[in-house]
């Protein structure tokens, strides 16, 4: 009998974070790219809901502040409505990956440990990109504009890219506690749809009947979508009058938000995903 | 560093538990480098749970392994490197292509980027997969997605190999092929525990079988030996009018020197023989004489229900379905 294959000179010996984070990445992105699904929710959705809003029901919801008004009053709801939506590519792609066994296949190779995890962030956060510039080039179409300094647009952008880092790990907590991505589906009706649109992404909450305004006025949904009507100078600052601490400083709130999500559900969430994986 | 072993696989009194549900109670395995083991068991025995807990996959609730050498527990990383898993259901990605699926791998290895495409077409030539590999894996058959798992557990050389039931859902012929396979990595080296139930493959690829049931290892030694527990070969007799059987199985007896089972359900006697061949000719001849009408008459293994029931005492049974707490059963000895 012949003797053991050498080892291989070319498997490397250190470790490498970032190089298995990006070819865990890497995957994630092919397979957005070949899931015909996951590339409609992607790009096809935010921009039917863009041309529907501005059009369809931009005509029977008036906004204070004059004509005109409702397509620059709906661009930070889309894009808040759509950010949040982004906790579902995580989750599916995590609990999908848990299901079918592919999250036990990188775990049998020699890889970095959080290569996983990161490699799905990555994927997902420049997956949340092609969203928000597709929305984005839409809204210039149908005649959204801006009206502050560049830094406050850039700002803006900047505020959409943090919320989808945090979306994500909301997501990764779903992913981890949910036993497959039907299952995930199911919370998405029941939970984050609702929390969409008792908000102020389509409708002022002045508009909406007692406790249903309070809940929307301290929503996060709600608070991006006031803080990129901010940042892109397309709020009337008149209908802040009496409002609650959130709505006058949504920028602050929702940066809170942020904080609190990633700090919080993020290690919470790498804790939950090892424990679902140790069986 | 670690001391250099004899085996590349080895386990002491791994428990595994959930829940209330007791996997594995104290699991011994030696497998000595550059051989073979298989692992067989039904539904349920617990050949998954060990394949998992070697693999670094899951952690034990009592008892050591080690693979390679190294600790599954402490050196998980190290273990990895060593070792290729090919696991129960075939994980290959399916939305890759079987190429882009070798790549991947090649690179979480860190082969860097040239040779991980080296080494994935070098595979796929190897597994017959060099015209589908450009194809989406989720498009492959199931023989081609099982090449394709085993192609992706190789990419690193491995000296160790985990296959979780390899050929499970295998047609005859495709089953053959990974056979040969297996021969030609054994050849070249590699250690390899397979899982399986199929007491025909572990006779055919193993040095050693290892019997597990309900979590415990029931019998353990090579082929030969585990056949002399279970009574080896056997004669197996259909006649087509039942009222033959009584006076057939008498033949039986006879050729064989030992009494027959008889099924009258199924109108079947089927008798243990060390002789082989040369009991079959006697009692082909025997009957054509008496003029019993044969429907049926051939040399077969135990199946793993007989070898079950040999070394338990009773068949080898499902698990329920109503999951971990309902197994009233467990083996009290
Ligand atoms: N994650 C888990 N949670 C609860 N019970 C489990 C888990 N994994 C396995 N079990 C139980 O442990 C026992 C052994 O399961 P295991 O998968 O190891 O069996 P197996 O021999 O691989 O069976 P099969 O031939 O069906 O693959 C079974 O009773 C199973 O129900
Ligand atoms: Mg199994």
């Amino acid at each position: 009998m012949s003797a053991a294959p050498a080892p291989d000179l070319h498997v490397g010996r250190s470790s490498q974070p970032i190089h298995d984070t990006w070819v865990i990445a890497k995957r994630g992105l092919l397979h957005m790219r070949r899931q015909p699904e996951a590339l409609t929710d992607a790009t096809i959705q935010p921009i039917m809901f863009v041309l529907l809003f501005a059009y369809v029901f931009g005509g029977a919801i008036v906004i204070d502040g004059g004509a005109g008004d409702y397509k620059e009053f709906l661009m930070g709801g889309i894009f808040a409505q759509t950010l949040t939506f982004g906790v579902f590519g995580a989750a599916m792609a995590l609990a999908a990956d848990r299901k079918n066994g592919a999250v036990d296949r990188f775990r049998s190779l020699p890889i970095a440990k959080g290569a996983v995890l990161g490699g799905l962030a990555v994927a997902n956060l420049i997956k949340g990109l092609l969203p928000i510039i597709l929305m984005s080039l839409t809204g210039l179409v149908v005649g959204w504009r801006t009206h502050s300094s560049a830094l406050e647009v850039a700002g803006a952008y900047g505020l959409m890219i943090l919320f989808t880092f945090a979306m994500i790990w909301v997501g990764v907590l779903l992913g981890s506690k949910l036993p497959s991505p039907e299952a995930v589906q199911g919370v998405a009706f029941v939970a984050i749809f609702p929390l969409t649109f008792i908000a102020s992404t389509f409708v002022p909450t002045e508009s909406l009947p007692g406790v249903l305004q309070t809940f929307a006025e301290w929503n996060p949904v709600s608070s991006l979508a006031t803080a990129l009507r901010d940042l892109f100078g397309n709020s009337t600052e008149a209908s802040y009058a009496g409002a609650p601490w959130p709505v006058t400083h949504a920028i602050e709130y929702t940066l809170i938000w942020n904080v609190l999500i990633i700090g919080v559900c993020a290690p919470l969430a790498v804790r939950i995903y090892q424990r679902s994986i140790a069986t | 560093m670690s001391a250099p072993t004899t085996n590349a696989i080895e386990a002491h009194g791994l428990v595994k538990r959930f829940g209330d549900k007791t996997a594995l109670h104290g699991v011994d395995l030696a497998v000595p480098t550059g051989t073979v083991t298989a692992v067989l068991g039904p539904n349920g025995a617990g050949k998954t749970t060990a394949v998992r807990i070697l693999t670094t996959l899951s952690a034990p609730d009592a008892g050591t392994a080690t693979v390679a050498g190294f600790d599954v527990l402490t050196q998980a990383v190290e273990v990895r490197r060593n070792l290729g898993l090919a696991a129960q259901d075939a994980t290959v990605d399916a939305l890759l292509t079987g190429r882009e699926n070798l790549i991947m791998i090649g690179e979480l290895h860190h082969l860097g980027r040239k040779d991980a495409r080296k080494r994935a077409d070098q595979l796929l030539e190897e597994f017959s997969l060099t015209e589908a590999g450009g194809r989406l894996a989720g498009q492959y058959s199931g023989g081609m997605r099982r090449r394709l798992d085993l192609a992706a557990t190789l990419v690193a050389r491995p000296p160790v190999l985990f296959l979780d039931e390899p050929t499970t859902g295998l047609d005859p012929r495709a089953r053959a092929e990974l056979w040969d396979v297996l021969d030609g990595l054994v050849d070249r080296g590699t250690t390899l525990l397979l899982t399986t139930q199929y007491l025909e493959e572990a006779e055919r690829l193993a040095n050693d079988i290892v019997v597990i049931d309900h979590g415990r290892v029931i019998a353990n030694g090579d082929s030969r030996e585990l056949k002399r527990k279970v009574g080896g070969d056997q004669l197996r007799l259909v006649v087509r009018d039942e009222d033959q059987l009584d006076h057939a199985a008498a033949i039986l007896q006879r050729g064989a020197g030992a009494e027959p089972q008889i099924d009258r359900q199924s109108r079947t006697a089927t008798v243990p023989t060390s002789s082989g061949v040369a009991a079959l000719a006697a009692v082909s001849v025997a009957l054509a004489d008496a003029g019993i009408d044969v429907d049926d008459l051939g040399m077969r293994q135990p199946t793993l229900d007989e070898v079950f029931l040999t070394l338990t005492g009773k068949p080898a049974t499902d698990e329920p379905a109503t999951g971990p707490n309902a197994t009233p059963e467990e083996i009290t000895r």
